[in-house]
């Protein structure tokens, strides 16, 4: 038998496997960090709603479909609800797709915030899909999705 | 910390339903830029956002690097009787910052 270098401990691991694991390993090393470890848009959200099913609707998430600096860009989430004792809002979050983290922010509302609206101003580090989810009295989870153009990205630009 | 700017009505009527407007000049640093060193520049974000309407929390808000520099957050509460209503914003480092308004309901 030929003597093969590339012998480890019974397992013969030929020349084009050991390239393509050595190639494998070199486009994980070369992504930035992020890349690697950030969770998908739907990982994220299941992990705020903890399994449970997502129906469209009553919520409505505001934002502007062209951005023109993604740095500061302006959300509106409403939802619909009577926002009494029995029936509330208890949280609302947003998600978005392709920025190094899925979470941009969570609210807690209740009985006491009288309507169900927020508004903040979010990154966008580039043209993508931007999911609300509001979480009710309940247990229901219902969810808005919306997408942006973004021109200038935010979160990883160089400062020089 | 940091200048903090709040909006609230100086009176409401029983029951009203009023907008509250809260802004901290904070530059949250998401931790993914690059400085002129060539390395990370660490992340310091505010954290969380709580408001309280005489002493009891009725709205928060968790942030991530993905909320914008300066936060704003625009938000309703309903006017039940007069008071304070106070915010705090927790940072990184768990450095809070304070802001209060008075609310006159009648």
């Amino acid at each position: 038998m030929r003597e093969d270098p590339l012998r480890v401990h019974g397992g013969l691991v030929g020349r084009r496997q050991f390239l393509r694991a050595g190639m494998t390993g070199l486009l994980v090393i070369s992504l930035p960090r992020w890349a690697v470890a950030r969770p998908s848009l739907d990982e994220a959200i299941r992990t705020f709603t903890g399994g449970a099913d997502v129906l469209d609707g009553r919520l409505r998430l505001d934002l502007p479909p062209l951005v023109e600096n993604g740095n500061a860009v302006g959300i509106t989430v409403a939802a619909e609800s009577p926002m009494t004792e029995e029936d509330h809002v208890r949280r609302i979050a947003v998600f978005n797709e392709k920025n190094p983290e899925a979470n941009v922010a969570v609210f807690h509302l209740g009985p006491r915030s009288g309507r169900a609206i927020v508004s903040t101003r979010i990154r966008l580090a580039t043209s993508q899909v931007v999911v609300a989810v509001a979480e009710m009295s309940d247990g229901s989870f219902w969810s808005s999705r919306a997408s942006a153009i973004v021109t200038l990205a935010a979160c990883i630009e160089d400062l020089s | 910390m940091a200048r903090a700017l709040v909006n609230v009505p100086k009176t409401a009527r029983q029951g009203e339903v009023v907008e509250i407007k809260a802004m901290i000049a904070h530059p949250m640093e998401t931790g993914y830029r690059i400085g002129p060193n060539g390395s990370n520049i660490p992340r310091d974000i505010i954290r969380r956002f709580a408001c309280t309407y005489n002493g009891e929390e009725v709205f928060s808000a968790d942030l991530h690097p993905a909320v914008s520099a300066n936060p704003f957050i625009a938000f309703t509460l309903v006017a039940t009787t007069s008071g304070t209503i106070d915010f705090t914003w927790t940072d990184d480092a768990g450095k809070i910052q304070t802001a209060s308004a008075m609310i006159t309901v009648n």
